[in-house]
């Protein structure tokens, strides 16, 4: 038994390394300065980067951030603090629900709301789909964060004559902001890989993109744009790309996990 | 058929207990409990609680586990609202005012509050203090720094953080925590102060600290403490409640409950026969 389960977590654990040693190895030294500067040039030529998918991803996380935490963190507190039980319920069950919603279908959704009432593929419909995808998992994390401040907490601001508004917005919410923020990042790194949504809301785009309403360029579509098509050069680029990304991810993870960590040394004795 | 007779003989077995010795008069009393009956959904906690709070004086509540006497402290800054299904019949005089119509939030204000277990905010020393005169406007920016040091100097806590106000309240050893909450709750002037077993997770140090500092605060502030501890209540009280099975047993100076108990469970509890 012990012989098994331990050979099946070295495969966990095995994988991800796998993973990461194979994109440094396959993507790490075609990273050049010129692939965070420049744009990508036309086939043929040799050279060029990646600079307007790096700033594209940005905008659109940017905005799915705009949209998704303010939604799922207003949601959340309602949940926390507000929900009776059968409404608690219900709502606990549709975000769980669309949690599970494939991200091709949001997509969908996103190209149904936006891209076809203004007639073009846009950074806006991306950030929208990227967004809606934010928001289960910034209203659970928030719930939870919230749920795991202690009674006597609440109780202590109550019985100074702070109103329940008051004691959420002064002492509940900034007991738990460390674990609120870890948890928005740690969304924010899960929906930065989504390739699906952004196909046909974000689309592609081989120069900048200003504005918000323009097709533009993110890291994962860039990708996959790269990955299937025949030229060698594009799929160096490809995986220096998915090696660029994947390090991104990471940071953000680590991040997060190391504002967690600080942030529960901090308890009462 | 039988002739219902015209005196009920039940009532002349048990003929209501006369009070034997009136309390003696200590001015008006603060706060005043009038047949309060309280329930958790269907369990009924609190069974017809009536007594006297005495202006300035400190009284405690005793009682084995689960007897009501946290209940019934709860009812008097109305801090069970906050606890799903609760119901409660009677009346609460503060100050000859019935608290119950009361705007909440001004009750707390006049009744403070402190818990079991210290429950500093995780906020700077001043921050917390500076908390209930901050949310209720009752100090002005200018003169926080004043207020917090007098509410500090007050919970004879002042000489042991006036050089790291602006550090964290839980680098605070658990006694120093309990004594930063009651600062808390004197920063924002009370007049009555409901402590809830402060003492329980301290220290024989620490509570000494602290029942030395109930006696400075009485001057102004008239304190209910419910405690555990049979030698605190005779150490500290001025009156003293036996509570049992949600029902005030009785109440009296605290002399006289360690002393010349009325009842028989009085004495049983307080001989430690049982609880």
């Amino acid at each position: 038994m012990l012989a098994m389960t331990g050979v099946f977590t070295f495969f966990t654990v095995g994988t991800l390394i796998f993973v990461l040693s194979y994109l440094f190895f396959k993507g790490g030294h075609d990273l050049n300065w010129d692939f965070f500067t420049k744009l990508p040039v036309p086939i043929g030529e040799v050279g060029g980067g990646m600079a307007n998918a790096i700033v594209g991803s940005g905008k659109v996380l940017l905005l799915a951030t705009l949209i998704g935490v303010p939604i799922g963190f207003l949601a959340g507190v309602y949940l926390s603090e507000y929900g009776g039980v059968t409404y608690s319920f219900v709502i606990r069950f549709t975000t769980d629900l669309l949690n599970g919603v494939p991200s091709i279908v949001i997509g969908i959704f996103a190209y149904t709301l936006i891209v076809l009432k203004t007639h073009h593929f846009s950074a806006l419909a991306g950030g929208v789909a990227l967004g809606i995808m934010m928001i289960p998992i910034a209203l659970r994390s928030t719930e939870e964060f919230l749920r795991s401040v202690p009674v006597s907490l609440r109780e202590g601001a109550m019985a100074l004559g702070a109103s329940k508004a008051r004691t959420i917005a002064t002492v509940v919410v900034p007991a738990a902001m460390r674990g609120i923020i870890s948890g928005m990042m740690l969304n924010l790194a899960r929906v930065a890989g989504e390739t699906a949504p952004l196909l046909f809301t974000a689309l592609n785009n081989q120069y900048w993109s200003p504005g918000w309403n323009q097709p533009i360029a993110t890291l994962p579509v860039q990708i996959f744009t790269y990955a299937i098509a025949p030229y060698p050069d594009w799929h160096r680029q490809a995986w220096a790309a998915g090696f660029v990304l994947l390090a991104l991810v990471l940071l953000v993870n680590i991040t997060a996990r190391t504002v967690i960590a600080s942030g529960f040394s901090h308890k009462p004795r | 058929m039988k002739t219902v007779p015209s005196l009920d003989s039940s009532a002349l077995n048990n003929p209501e207990p006369a009070l034997a010795t009136p309390l003696p008069t200590v001015g008006a009393p603060k706060l005043v409990s009038k047949d309060l009956n309280f329930y958790y959904g269907a369990f009924q906690a609190l069974h017809g609680i009536s007594l006297s709070v005495h202006t300035n004086k400190v009284t405690a509540l005793i009682g084995p586990s689960g007897c009501g006497k946290s209940t019934f402290l709860r009812t008097l800054n109305r801090m069970n609202e906050t606890i799903r299904l609760t119901r409660i019949e009677g009346e609460i005089l503060l100050d000859n005012e019935n608290i119950f119509p009361m705007e909440v939030s001004h009750l707390r204000r006049r009744v403070g509050m402190v818990f079991q277990k210290s429950n500093p905010f995780p906020k700077s020393i001043f921050d917390n203090v500076a908390y209930g005169p901050r949310i209720n406007g009752t100090a002005r920016r200018s003169e926080m720094q004043e207020t917090v040091e007098r509410s500090l100097r007050r919970a004879a806590i002042w000489e042991e953080v006036k050089d790291k106000l602006h550090k964290s309240a839980f680098d605070l050893s658990g006694g120093q925590q309990q004594r930063l909450c009651i600062a808390r709750a004197l920063a924002v002037d009370p007049e009555v102060l409901l402590l809830d077993e402060p003492c329980s997770a301290l220290d024989p140090i620490a509570t000494a600290k602290i029942e030395e500092l109930l006696f400075q605060l009485k001057d102004n502030c008239t304190i209910v403490i419910v405690t555990h501890n049979m030698q605190q209540a005779a150490r500290v009280a001025d009156f003293t409640g036996f509570f049992l099975l949600g029902r005030l047993i009785e109440f009296d100076t605290t002399k006289v409950i360690f002393k010349t108990p009325a009842k028989k469970e009085t004495e049983d509890y307080i001989t430690g026969r049982f609880g």
